[in-house]
């Protein structure tokens, strides 16, 4: 898998400091499960956290705060609970990134898609925690354009498999449109084979022209 | 490493400066042999500093020391998925307080960023980084955040230890959003152009 496109470093940035919603923050993490590169900007701006950590002020802890936690150690080991953090799981082979499977499962065949236009299908995801996001998955058929549309707010699109093609080049598995609410585009579906795709988006999305408009509460949300 | 050792026979752990490398040392011997005491050192570190973060970030007192008493535990859990070579352990700590303040602070979800700490260790591609370059990267960024000028540093501070939204600072800063966005990015550059040397 080759990575063209890759994540905006305001929202490596926003990650990093924990500004990110649940839709947001799990495509970002799907993408840093498949992206090195990402991944290694990411601790850049993760050691940013860590310096002003270090660096920074202190607050005195409660006089008994560190006589609480060697009990509370203490209590669990004697309880016989596993104070070890279980191994973590390995990296997946699957088509389906660790930071999605809780969402949407482990596998793109077992997608409950409903169709909502013509060559579109659609999956809304909940999530665990409020947001004012949209979260979403969408497959759209080989050939198939999208209208031209702008955002209201911030999107990210992370494709899982097929590809698209839009103003910005060539979107396949594993690259991320990270678009902020002043791109607009209109993409179109690469022949072969669908293109499924994982999408955030921040406000509703907003198409150009009256039938794109009345498209909206069909693609967009 | 000396002053590590020191640490080791000092009851009160009162002992000034311990080093990036000593918090590794003493971290690895939480990981290794559940040392209670390499991990009352790490406490008394990294505790009171956890605290400042959570009340910067809007926890009333009792609540913050909570928040210790829960980040130090899956420091003391989790230690054995600290990786050395992904960066310093102040990096670890502070990606450990920032799920927490997602989860109890801003009552949003750290799960995907959960979800991804075994990755790292499952990943059997050499990525062609190591300790020392882990080390030197520490030290670059930490060089390049004192060389920022101010109006940067304050957003980069907002972000990551007041845990303000960008449309918060951009509010309390009387600034338009793309101005606090492009200065994070601006900053972001910066501290990527010292490393770019390192490689």
């Amino acid at each position: 898998m080759t990575i063209l496109h890759h994540l905006d470093q305001n929202t490596l940035l926003r990650h990093a400091s924990g500004d990110l919603d649940e839709a947001f923050s799990a495509i970002v993490s799907a993408h840093l499960a498949m992206c090195e590169a990402c991944r290694r900007d990411l601790r850049i701006a993760e050691d940013v956290g860590g310096h002003l950590l270090e660096d920074g002020d202190t607050v005195p802890l409660a006089d008994d705060a560190l006589a609480r936690i060697m009990r509370c150690i203490d209590e669990r080991e004697g309880a016989g609970e596993p104070i070890r953090a279980a191994q973590a799981p390995r990296a997946e082979t699957q088509d389906v990134p660790a930071p999605l499977q809780r969402y949407i499962g482990s596998s793109l065949a077992d997608v409950p898609w409903k169709t909502v236009a013509p060559g579109v299908r659609r999956h809304k995801i909940a999530l665990t925690t409020p947001t004012r996001s949209a979260f979403y998955m969408l497959k759209i058929e080989p050939g198939k354009a999208v209208p031209e549309h702008g955002h209201g707010g911030a999107e990210i699109t992370l494709i899982l498999s097929g590809a698209y093609r839009d103003e910005l080049g060539r979107f396949g598995p594993g690259d991320v449109a990270d678009l902020d609410e002043h791109v607009e585009h209109q993409p179109k579906v690469d022949p072969g084979e669908p293109c499924i795709c994982i999408v955030a988006t921040e406000a509703p999305t907003r198409f150009k022209g009256l039938f794109s408009r009345l498209l909206q509460p069909l693609v967009g949300i | 490493m000396q002053a590590a050792s020191r640490a080791m026979y000092d009851p009160d752990c009162a002992v000034p400066g311990l080093t990036m490398d000593d918090h590794r040392t003493l971290l690895a011997r939480v990981a290794s042999r559940q040392d209670r005491e390499a991990f009352k050192c790490l406490f008394q570190h990294f505790g009171p500093r956890v605290k400042s973060v959570m009340v910067k970030a809007g926890a009333q007192p009792d609540l913050a020391e909570d928040l210790v008493q829960d980040v130090m535990m899956t420091v003391w859990r989790k230690a054995s998925l600290y990786a050395p070579d992904r960066g310093a352990v102040s990096t670890w700590v502070f990606t450990i307080a920032r799920n927490a303040r997602i989860d109890r602070l801003r009552r949003a979800s750290s799960q995907p960023y959960r979800d991804l700490e075994g990755l790292e260790l499952a990943s059997e591609e050499p990525d062609g980084e190591d300790e020392a370059f882990a080390s030197q990267r520490a030290e670059r960024v930490a060089e390049a955040l004192d060389e920022l000028p101010d109006e940067q540093r304050r957003i980069i501070e907002y972000a990551f230890i007041h845990d303000m939204a960008q449309s918060e600072i951009a509010a309390k800063l009387d600034l338009p959003l793309g101005t606090v966005k492009s200065r994070m990015r601006l900053a972001y550059m910066k501290l990527k152009g010292k490393l770019e040397v390192l490689k």
